[in-house]
This record gives structure tokens, sequence and C-alpha cells, in this order.
């Protein structure tokens, strides 16, 4: 089960609380953990990655084991402990102080 | 009795307040999508109870929220969970805040650049809607206005959206440029007299108006000066901050442009001014009373670099006259020390038989006159920044 933390405004949108858990199937990768996000809450669509390119929206950035994971292709792995579930993938509004 | 809705979108979300017909006490019932945008909050004609909101984020987007019970209960009317986000060749299915701009060649083949700050050509790209216009016949019909500057329409309650390109494809998008506020499309007017009419307005490009439902459309902008444009007869580049128009007398239009508050009495084929002794020539919204097709209510401003009321005061100028004759409507409104603005979708009236008028502020408050401008007291004074105000009449 892949682990997911969106920020606040996105948990109030797709209307739940605190993480989100998903199955995916195949190999485990930002493009695949979306895809997955987006079927069960398409709600979300369009307001992590666009539309039409899926490619993410510049004020948004991922991160997971204490790494920026945004600038690295949507199709590589994540790393091991997100796709076994030890640590969450974390969707995160960048804003760099009040 | 009759009650009234008036529908608030600010900067930090949505409220809806509701009074019955004296409009003397209010139930305020909000905030609703709290810390999101609101652009603009808008009742079918057709259906009171089906609401449609414009939910934006500079971070997460445009969202469109629907509401079928007027505002007790908010849902995106897209895909619903557990079906297909796409289609079977992968491409994204149509959700409810999907703006996708029309590149075929088969309908009009629509531009793909407009002009920048800086005098280059720049792409269009979607940021947000900035109006939505429900159809006069059909609740599931409404129309979007959205930066970069183009017209939408969804035949479905919100699910799925067509641009209508038209409007783009006119030829002359390379000359349209942003405003300060970003180049929107803030103004949609359908015609109550011809299902076929409707104008637009765009910041900064002008005034357009179709004849074809949509399909074709052609700029309506003789008449406008700007200081900026010397050619006097240029079809667009003009900076137009708001329509309006009494819906018993469609073709005789008001604007409030940049500088100037202008009429048009044959559909927006010509303008003249009729700021008159108003004193400045700058503001955002224009209104047209409910019952009285001459009089007009406008918000001057100082200048376009201060964008505050002139001396501190906060007065709405009314013209009985259809424009160039106007008087200062101060009775409840702050007349020192006041600098707020109030900005091009936040000003509405009802359809009582005592015309009411409403505007917000940038300072969050919600003003309200239940006899035409006369007297003005605060439906509520700290709101967010007031972005839109839309007024619903109930029998």
């Amino acid at each position: 089960m892949i682990r997911v933390v969106l920020p606040f405004h996105l948990r109030t949108l797709a209307r739940v609380d605190g993480e989100v858990e998903l199955e995916v199937n195949g190999p485990v990768t930002q493009r695949s953990v979306l895809d997955a996000l987006e079927a069960r809450y398409p709600m979300l669509c369009g307001t992590i990655r666009d539309h039409v390119t899926q490619q993410r929206r510049a004020f948004v950035r991922f991160f997971a084991c204490e790494e920026d994971l945004s600038h690295e292709s949507p199709d590589a792995p994540l790393p091991e402990a997100v796709a076994s579930g030890v640590d969450p993938f974390l969707v995160i509004g960048a804003i760099a102080g009040g | 009795m009759s009650t009234v809705r008036v529908l608030v979108g600010t900067r930090k979300g949505a409220f809806i307040l509701r009074s019955d017909g004296k409009r003397e006490r209010w139930d305020v019932d909000g905030p609703h999508f709290g810390g999101w945008e609101i652009y603009h909050m808008k009742g079918s004609p057709v259906d009171p109870n089906r609401l449609y909101a414009s939910q934006s984020s500079g971070w997460f987007g445009q969202i469109i929220q629907r509401s079928n019970d007027a505002g007790k209960t908010w849902e995106q009317p897209g895909t619903k969970p557990g079906e297909p986000t796409t289609n079977p060749d992968g491409s994204p299915m149509g959700e409810s805040n999907k703006f996708v701009y029309d590149t075929s060649s088969a309908t009009g083949k629509p531009l793909t650049t407009h002009q920048f700050y800086d005098g280059t050509q720049h792409p269009w790209e979607f940021k947000r809607v900035w109006h939505l216009e429900p159809s006069l016949k059909d609740p599931d019909t409404v129309y979007a206005g959205v930066e970069d500057a183009a017209l939408f329409r969804s035949s479905d309650g919100g699910q799925t959206w067509q641009e209508l390109a038209g409007l783009r494809g006119h030829g002359s998008g390379p000359q349209w440029q942003p405003g300060a506020g970003g180049m929107c499309l803030h103004t949609i007017l359908l015609d109550p007299s011809n299902p076929e009419r409707m104008f637009i307005a765009i910041s900064a490009a002008g005034a357009f108006r179709t004849d074809d439902g949509g399909n074709t459309w052609r700029p309506i902008n003789k008449g406008l000066q700007s200081q900026y444009i010397p050619d006097p007869n240029a079809e667009v580049g003009f900076c137009v901050h708001r329509l309006a128009m009494n819906r018993s007398r469609p073709n005789v239009l008001f604007m409030q442009l940049h500088w100037h508050v202008l009429r048009s009495d044959n559909s927006g084929d010509s303008w003249h001014k009729v700021s008159g002794n108003l004193p400045t020539d700058f503001g955002f919204p224009i209104e047209v009373h409910a019952h009285e097709p001459n009089t007009v209510y406008v918000v001057p401003i100082k200048s376009d670099s201060l964008h505050y009321p002139p001396d501190g005061k906060l007065r709405v100028y009314r013209s009985r006259t259809g424009g160039d004759e106007w008087e200062a409507l101060t009775n409840g409104l702050p007349q020192r020390d006041c600098y707020v603005n109030v900005l091009r979708d936040a000003m509405a009236v009802d359809t009582l038989d005592s015309c009411g008028i409403y505007f917000g502020t940038s300072g969050g408050q919600v003003y309200a006159s239940a006899d035409a401008g006369d007297h003005w007291a605060p439906i509520v004074r700290d709101l967010p920044p007031v972005v839109s105000v839309e007024v619903q009449t109930l029998p």
C-alpha cells in the first residue's frame, strides 16, 4: 500500500483526513502513484499536474525520504521505502515562509 | 414575501448572505471553500437553486463547483469516484476544471499568441475562470470567461467545457494584451431578446459581440479612446473594465472603460462618452437599475495608479439620465479615511420593486441599499477582500 500525504487544500477538496493509502499496480513511480490518486479522487485531476501535459504544476513539489523528487522523471522508480509503504510520498504546496 | 440572496466571492472563500424583502436583517453563511479564491459565483435564472462557483488557487489551479440546493452543499460536476479518468487512448477525460484551448483547424484556426506586457508575442496559457454566466434558458448551460482571454461553454452542468473558438479566431488576437489584472474575459452579457446575441469584454482587448450564438464575433469598440492608442480607429486594444445593460432594453449598453464611462444605443456599434460631472474618469463596476433603464451606477476611483476613492470618501454615483449628469450617493457610506477599492464584478442589483443595489470592497465590506442607492448600510464589514457580488431575487 502506498501512502500519500496531501497539502491541506487538496485534502479538503478530496474530503479526506490524514494520509491517503493507494494500491498501485506495477512499478511505483510518480506517474503511477498520481494516476492511482486521480483515479480514486478525480476531483484532484488538474490540481497537481496539468490536464494535458501531465507536468507538475509550478508551485507543487514532491518529497519522500527527506529528498526533493520534484525534478525527477515521472517514470523513475520512487524510493523503496515509498514502494513498501514505510515512508509516505509527500505532495507539498511550495511556500517558503509566511 | 420575496427573499434575496447575495453571493459573495472573496480572496479567501465564498459567502452567501440571505435576507427577506425588507433587506434589513441578514444571515451570513460561510466561508465555503475557505482559503481559496472565489472569483465569481452566480445562480441560474431558470433554477435559482443551481449555483456555479469559480474556485481557484495559484498553487492548485482552477476548480468549478456546483450546488443544486442554493449553496447548502456543493459538488465538482466532474468524473465520479471509481470511474475512469482517462479515455481509452490514454488522454484525460473531460473533468469539470479542464479548460483546454481549441487548437483544431476545423473550428476557426484559433490564434496561439497574444501581445505580452513587453510587446512580444506570448502563448495563450489558461490561468483561471473570472466569470460564470448561466444561460437564461437552461440550468445546465453556462458560459465561462477565462484568463488568458477566451470564452468557454458547458452544456452539461459544468462537467465538460468547450471553447467558443471563433472569438480568439477573430484575427485580432496578436493585438490583445493583459491589463494589470491579467488578460481576462470578465464580462458576459446574454441578450434576453435574442438568444443568438451576446456581448463580452476583455481587458485589454475591448468589447465583442456575436449574433450567431458564439460562432463568430466582431469587435464593438468604435468611439472608445485610449491615450496610449493613438489610432482613433483602432479596432482592439482597449481596457474595457465592465459592461452593463437593463434587460428591458438590451440594445443600450453602458461601459466603464479604463478611462471614462460610455454609452451605446445601438448594441455596441458605436459609443459616446457620458462621464459628465463624475469626479474621476476611472473605476471598475457599472450597473443599471432593474426597473429604470436610464438609471446607472458607478464607483469612481482615483486614477489607474492609486485604485482608491478620491478624497478618502466612498461614493457611488448615480445617473438618472442615462449618463452625463451624476449625483453622489453617500448616505451610510464612509466619508473620511476610506481607501478601499470596488472591483469590476463586485456590484449587482436585485429586482424587487424598490430596487436594491449591493457592492463589495477590497476591505471586506458588503454594502446594501434597499432604496436604489439613497441609503446604504453594511451587511458585513470584515470579510476577506471581496472579488465579486451577485444577487438573486426569489419569489
